[in-house]
């Protein structure tokens, strides 16, 4: 029992306040949350507003790469030219060189417009024939090769347009500055006008942004992202396949087993700090130990997706810990109390509940290792790669790029085309990134459980 | 019992000990760290009865408790020095498997703690780890009796599926109670196993407490004077450590020898 001696004179002494006038102290208070509150929605609009003009740029600069201008052609594959002997032999029609296959499109071409009725002043055949792009004969003799009957027959063909007539239509080039261009003449533009009309010349999904090799300087317009997205996808999975058991492996072991001393502090430390240190720290080890020393190949997936790892498991690691953490004590004490064992207990208990985390942090490593370039840059995976790599597990050792090296890559080139390329392969890049985070989300909601 | 060079001498030993005492205590000590926390402890736990350990906060009485089925194991910084006996049998004795010892002393613990899981698996987990059932009937058997034996039977038999943690705060403890039964223990030990619940629940597990009685050792923690007088046959006092006085729940609640007792009883303290 506690007694409370109220002063008797107190009620004199400082008479009672109105709760209905506020008083000077509070005004200052509601005055401080006040401009707390704007500065906060100060930076949050800032944060937006980056968010917006990034995404933006971005996307005014990249979605054109998703359409791509074609020529449609009726070629005829002429057997006098591509097969001599007239026998179909796989062999000898693999000896005919791309040069064979160019006259076949300017004819198709000059037949075309012969048909159409279209001509434009001081333009040869030639010169027309420099609207299709370079890279076209090559597809053209890909295609054949890849069933020889069809030499002798007329195969109508969507053949690439050269990357200035693309950029026509994309605003890039214009007849001002067609003049001043020694690729492309007005009058090119004129023929592709009129190609245009003709129904000839159309905009179509660019598929092949997805599909084809990277392409020499002179050719953006055949450029695509397919041996980057297959490098990417091959690092991905040696990254998930090493750093997920690895990691948490690591974080059951330091979190529930290991003893509390000196040494497992100094592994903590380190851990925490290894999650700081500048991913180009983690390319030149690649260099060093898995080149160098290990000698593997350069620019191949299986020491990207090394180095990956290693830049991803203390990401893991702390997240793993930090799930593991969360899950109450309780439902241990509880496993033990009916006689499970510590690994029992661990298994069968800590670690389903600790799931959604664990694969929330995996995931967001995985991410951040799917952005990562400059580890790449190091370990060669910078280099100009048109061969696919073989299927896994031989594939992991052949040369290959990697999505962020490619938009690395696409901005060092000069020709203007290649900014639209970058700014496209980045779209691609934040689109695999959000799909990521996306599941992240689905499997948090899909595995958390109430306790 | 597959210690082979067991002399009859400790048989009779153990006899002579099950006759009086199921667990037994002998010089107990138990330290955090630099801290003492329990200090020469020495106590008989009578078989097929309730002992409840009273005491104010921090008293040691969890701490003691935990030592019978060696969950302090679990505490890095803790150490534990002493005889503490079940049946005669040193439980701290290198050869024993604090595991296999944990299916033989039971714990329920102060918040309820199912497992978040159907109703069924939260009683099955425990003979299922122990291979207490060969058949999937056998195992239903098993959860049936334990939850009948835990009172909750006519509760949750239709919905054994359902999420344990979907149950009242009662039922959850009641839960954890079959859980440990289901096991089929020598000695439960209940570290305040009503603090998170309402009077309704809380009667309920007391009763529980007194039907388990007729097949359990039973040692209860609580902070409730009432409740020890309720349920236990015997009580013991702890404060600061010590082991004040334990006797016939009767005697400790009408006339005590030590004064401390008569005082935290009285509620003049803790």
């Amino acid at each position: 029992m506690i007694d409370i001696t109220v002063p008797a004179d107190r009620a004199t002494v400082a008479p009672s306040k109105s709760i209905l006038t506020v008083d000077a102290r509070t005004r200052q208070r509601h005055a401080a949350e006040a401009r707390f509150r704007l500065m906060g929605k100060i930076a949050v609009a800032i944060s937006v507003l980056a968010l917006v003009g990034l995404l933006t740029s971005i996307l005014s600069n990249g979605l054109s790469s998703f359409r791509q201008t074609y020529i449609t052609l009726n070629v005829y594959l002429d057997p006098a030219k591509l097969d001599k002997q007239g026998n179909r032999d796989p062999e000898a029609v693999a000896k005919v060189t791309t040069f064979s296959y160019a006259p076949l499109i300017e004819k198709a071409l000059t037949d075309a417009m012969v048909a159409k009725g279209i001509a434009i002043e001081g333009l040869n055949a030639k010169g027309a024939s420099e609207l299709i792009s370079k890279e076209a004969p090559a597809n053209l003799r890909r295609y054949v090769l890849s069933d020889p009957s069809v030499i002798g027959e007329t195969v109508s063909f969507d053949l690439l347009a050269s990357g200035r007539i693309d950029g026509y239509y994309k605003g890039r080039v214009t007849m001002e500055s067609a003049e001043l261009d020694r690729n492309i003449s007005p009058e090119q533009l004129m023929l592709a006008d009129e190609l245009k009309q003709a129904g000839i010349l159309t905009t179509k999904f660019n598929w092949d942004f997805f599909t084809a090799p990277d392409s020499s300087d002179t050719r953006p317009e055949a450029s695509g992202l397919g041996v980057a997205i297959l490098g990417s996808a091959y690092m991905m999975l040696i990254v998930l396949v090493l750093s997920l058991p690895l990691g948490v492996a690591a974080s059951i072991y330091l979190e529930e087993f290991a003893p509390q001393n000196r040494f497992t502090d100094l592994i903590e430390v380190n851990i925490a700090n290894l999650a700081a240190v500048p991913s180009i720290v983690f390319g030149i080890l690649g260099l060093a130990v898995f080149i160098n020393f290990v000698g593997l190949p350069q620019s191949a997936p299986i020491v990207g997706g090394l180095v990956l790892t290693l830049m991803t498991l203390p990401t893991i690691i702390i997240a793993t810990r930090a799930a593991l953490k969360a899950v109450p004590p309780s439902i241990r004490d509880a496993a033990l109390g009916v006689g499970a064992s510590k690994m029992q207990s661990v298994f069968h208990h800590v670690l389903p509940l600790a799931m959604p985390g664990i694969l929330t942090g995996t995931i967001i490593g995985l991410a951040q290792a799917l952005g990562e370039t400059a580890p790449l840059l190091l370990i060669g995976m910078v280099a100009f790669v048109r061969e696919y790599p073989a299927g896994p597990p031989e594939g992991f050792f052949d040369p290959a790029s990697a999505l962020p090296v490619q938009v690395y890559n696409w901005t060092q080139r000069g020709d203007p085309a290649f900014v639209e390329r970058a700014s496209g392969a980045i779209i691609v890049l934040l689109v695999f990134l959000v799909a990521m985070n996306l599941i992240a989300i689905i499997l948090r909601r899909r595995f958390e459980r109430r306790w | 019992m597959n210690n082979m060079s067991a002399t009859t001498t400790t048989m009779t030993m153990k006899a002579a000990a099950m006759n009086q005492s199921k667990v037994s205590a002998r010089g107990v000590q138990v330290y955090y760290g630099d801290k003492h926390a329990i200090k020469d402890v020495a106590i008989e736990i009578h078989p097929r009865s309730v002992t409840a350990f009273i005491g104010p906060s921090g008293c040691g009485k969890s701490t003691f408790l935990r030592c019978i089925n060696r969950m302090n194991d679990t505490i890095s910084s803790c150490r534990v020095e002493g005889h503490i006996a079940i049946d005669g049998e040193d439980i701290y004795d290198p050869k024993v498997d604090p595991v296999q010892l944990r299916a033989k002393v039971g714990m329920v613990f102060q918040k309820p703690n199912p497992f978040p899981k159907s109703i069924y698996e939260n009683v099955a987990y425990g003979p299922r780890i122990h291979g207490l059932a060969s058949r999937k009937s056998e195992l239903d058997d098993i959860v049936a009796s334990a939850l009948q034996k835990a009172g909750l039977w006519n509760e949750v038999k239709d919905r054994l599926d359902a999420p344990g943690t979907g149950l009242s705060g009662g039922q959850q403890q009641r839960l954890c109670i079959a859980r440990a039964v289901a096991v089929s223990p020598e000695v439960i030990l209940m570290d305040e196993p009503c603090s998170a619940l309402d009077p309704i629940a809380t009667a309920k597990v007391e009763e529980l407490i007194h039907e388990l009685r007729e097949n359990f050792t039973i040692v209860i923690v609580t902070h409730s004077m009432q409740q020890a007088a309720r349920v236990s046959q015997r009580t013991a006092m702890f404060h600061l450590g010590n082991l004040v006085e334990v006797d016939d729940t009767d005697k400790i609640f009408t006339n005590p020898d030590d004064q401390r007792t008569q005082d935290y009883i009285m509620g003049r303290f803790g």
